[in-house]
């Protein structure tokens, strides 16, 4: 048995007559369009942080503060990433197993946070979360603050990944045949078991992918967190942010230079997570 | 594939003939882009509108303004990125220096063209507090009490917080004689009482006016003036400091781009005609403070007088203000570097 998986088929061998047409042609556009969107632009990044020559990089992207914002990004990131997989995944199950009144509308809500300008839901999550806004107010009084500290960060991140986890883990679980639950059962697994033993192999795959898309799309996220950060020099300002305070001052080189550690953070990041994804299909296979 | 060629072949036809019909149509119609800054889009949809009425008196030739507003910075990177701006009028010369030192589109000298320091129109830094000023806030002392929280956006990313800045500094530099080091303890100070730094001064006014954060905001004079009468005049006051720093917005042709379009008469007439009356009225309504004296006379009688100092008085200039406070590892960082250990 082996369910749905978000992997590409193993490519037959390439002498092998292929039956959908325009191989060369679709193969050629997709390399154009690689180059021009992606790697064009990202070797570009590469070669303005190059003028600053080792020295200067290494000024420009280890100083106290980029680091502080480092730590504060990808912390925040992974948290939101986590908490994302946790919810993400009970979201999901939610929708696909049970049927409720109002299933559709709260299947839809599920992608509010892709089509929301990212402006729009930071001012709205910070008025919400700020300790005069509605939530921020309940916590206030215990000495919790959300909005302008990390916590409200990963709030706003958390939003923004939900819907990645969400729609990699469905589809999978959509064709997750019923009957294997029923199997495990009948062969004495318990609920629990038959969860961790049964159901969670064929779904970690997609969760780790959809884990490892919120969590790049976390990593880049400025529109929505400049609202809740609160920006404070040191601790929270997020590295989005210092990268846009550098333009401010037209220091491309050294604004190039902390995107460079962010594209290789997020990359390391982004490969283990493939490696975490690839030996948990082989296992689920 | 057929759709394929025919959209390219359409879309060499129109690069084509694009530029020809922009030269050609340019006799009876000229189109002038003004990259400008955040808080000026209404008053130059004003401006625009009258100043198309009087060149086509002058000239016969109708005029189209083309707007485009942004963070002060944004826009000035955008125009030196090859956005084809015929003039900026942006929030501090700053920007419009770096577009004459890395774009290279206007001339280094570009602030001694016009009058004024090329400002047609100015503000100050003002304070906004919350209706009936239940904490007294009067002057810029007032702000480093520890007992009042203090709203500004973050100077490294914001141009106009940059002003309300050094409006702290210039205050207290003349309380204490000139001590730079009485300076910096004030302003370190000040921003102690800063709970949130927002990253551009609209983010500040929402977070002070709809988040109810913080007793006073630190803000343009126009954009307070703004702000006090769309969101409430019944919920805020504003409190004008014993001093403050004259706030330059200033402009510019973008001269080699105005050349290459041909549009280098109707810029620099379009500019001029900022610091006329009709123009310094309308700057005026939209809280402005206007520069000239005679309009000053005539339309400034509603503005509170404050004595103000310049930048160039009190920093030497923008490029000097710029280093020594905003760049990294300059003042401002100093200031938190030690508030954070």
């Amino acid at each position: 048995m082996s369910p749905a998986l978000p992997r590409r088929v193993a490519p037959s061998t390439p002498r092998a007559r292929s039956v959908l047409p325009g191989v060369r042609l679709t193969l050629g556009f997709t390399v154009a369009y690689l180059l021009f969107l992606v790697i064009i632009p990202l070797s570009t990044l590469f070669v303005r942080t190059a003028r600053l020559g080792w020295g200067g990089f290494l000024e420009a992207a280890t100083s106290p503060r980029a680091i502080a914002a480092y730590r504060l990004s990808v912390g925040a990131s992974v948290t939101a990433a986590l908490v994302n997989g946790v919810f993400g995944l009970l979201v999901a199950w939610v929708l696909t197993r049970y049927r409720f009144t109002g299933k559709s509308i709260a299947d839809a809500l599920v992608d509010l946070p892709f089509a929301l300008p990212t402006a729009v839901a930071g001012v709205a999550l910070t008025t919400l979360y700020s300790q005069n806004g509605l939530i921020g107010a309940l916590f206030a009084p215990h000495g919790i603050k959300i909005a302008f500290t990390p916590l409200g960060i990963t709030v706003a991140l958390t939003f923004i990944g939900l819907p990645f986890v969400v729609r990699s883990v469905q589809p999978v679980l959509e064709t997750l045949p019923r009957e294997i639950e029923e199997v495990a059962a009948t062969l004495g697994a318990d609920r629990w078991q038959t969860f961790r033993r049964v159901i969670l192999p064929a779904l970690t795959p997609a969760l780790v992918a959809g884990v490892s898309l919120s969590f790049a799309r976390a990593i880049g996220e400025y529109g929505s967190v400049v609202f809740i950060s609160g920006n404070m020099p040191g601790r929270t300002e997020i590295a989005p942010l210092l990268i846009m305070s550098k333009l401010e001052q037209y220091d491309y080189a050294g604004a190039t230079a902390i995107a460079v550690v962010m594209l290789l953070l997020s990359a390391v990041i982004l490969i283990g997570a493939g490696l975490v994804q690839r030996r948990a299909a082989k296992r689920a296979a | 594939m057929k759709t394929l060629k025919t959209i390219a072949r359409l879309t060499l036809a129109l690069t084509l003939i694009a530029p020809i019909g922009g030269t050609a149509a340019a006799q009876d119609k000229v189109t002038l882009l003004n990259v400008s800054y955040d808080p000026t889009r209404e008053l130059y949809k004003e401006i625009n509108a009258r100043f198309a009425q009087v060149w086509k008196q002058r000239t016969g030739q109708d005029v189209e303004i083309k707007q485009s507003h942004g963070g002060s910075g944004a826009q000035a990177r955008a125009v030196i990125d090859g956005l084809e701006a015929d003039v900026v009028t942006l929030g501090l010369a700053y920007d419009i220096d770096e577009i004459a030192q890395r774009g290279k589109t206007l001339p280094a000298d570009w602030q001694k063209k016009l009058p004024h320091n090329s400002t047609p129109f100015a503000s100050t830094v003002a304070f906004v507090v919350r209706k009936g000023n239940p904490k007294g806030i009067k002057d810029w002392n007032d702000l480093i009490r520890p007992d009042v929280q203090v709203i500004t956006a973050n100077p490294k990313t914001s141009g106009g917080a940059r002003w309300n800045y050094l409006g702290a500094w210039g205050y207290a530099l003349q309380k204490n004689k000139g001590s730079e080091a009485a300076a910096r303890e004030f302003v370190g100070k000040l921003y102690k009482n800063v709970p949130v730094l927002d990253a551009g001064a609209r983010g500040s006014t929402t977070t002070f006016v709809e988040r109810g954060i913080g007793d006073v905001l630190i803000a343009w004079e126009n954009e307070a003036l703004l702000s006090v009468k769309q969101l409430g005049p019944d919920k805020f006051d504003i409190v004008i400091p014993s001093v403050s720093i004259l706030a330059e917005p200033p402009v510019a042709v973008n001269e080699v781009v105005a050349q290459k379009h041909g549009t280098t008469k109707v810029a620099r007439a379009y500019l001029e005609f900022l610091y006329t009356d009709a123009a310094q009225g309308i700057a005026a309504k939209h809280y402005f403070r206007p520069t000239g004296p005679r309009s000053l006379a005539k339309y400034g009688g509603d503005f509170p007088k404050v004595p103000q100092f310049t930048i160039d008085q009190v920093f030497g200039g923008w490029a000097k203000a710029q280093k020594t406070h905003f760049a990294d590892g300059g003042v401002f960082d100093q200031i938190y570097s030690t508030a954070g250990k």
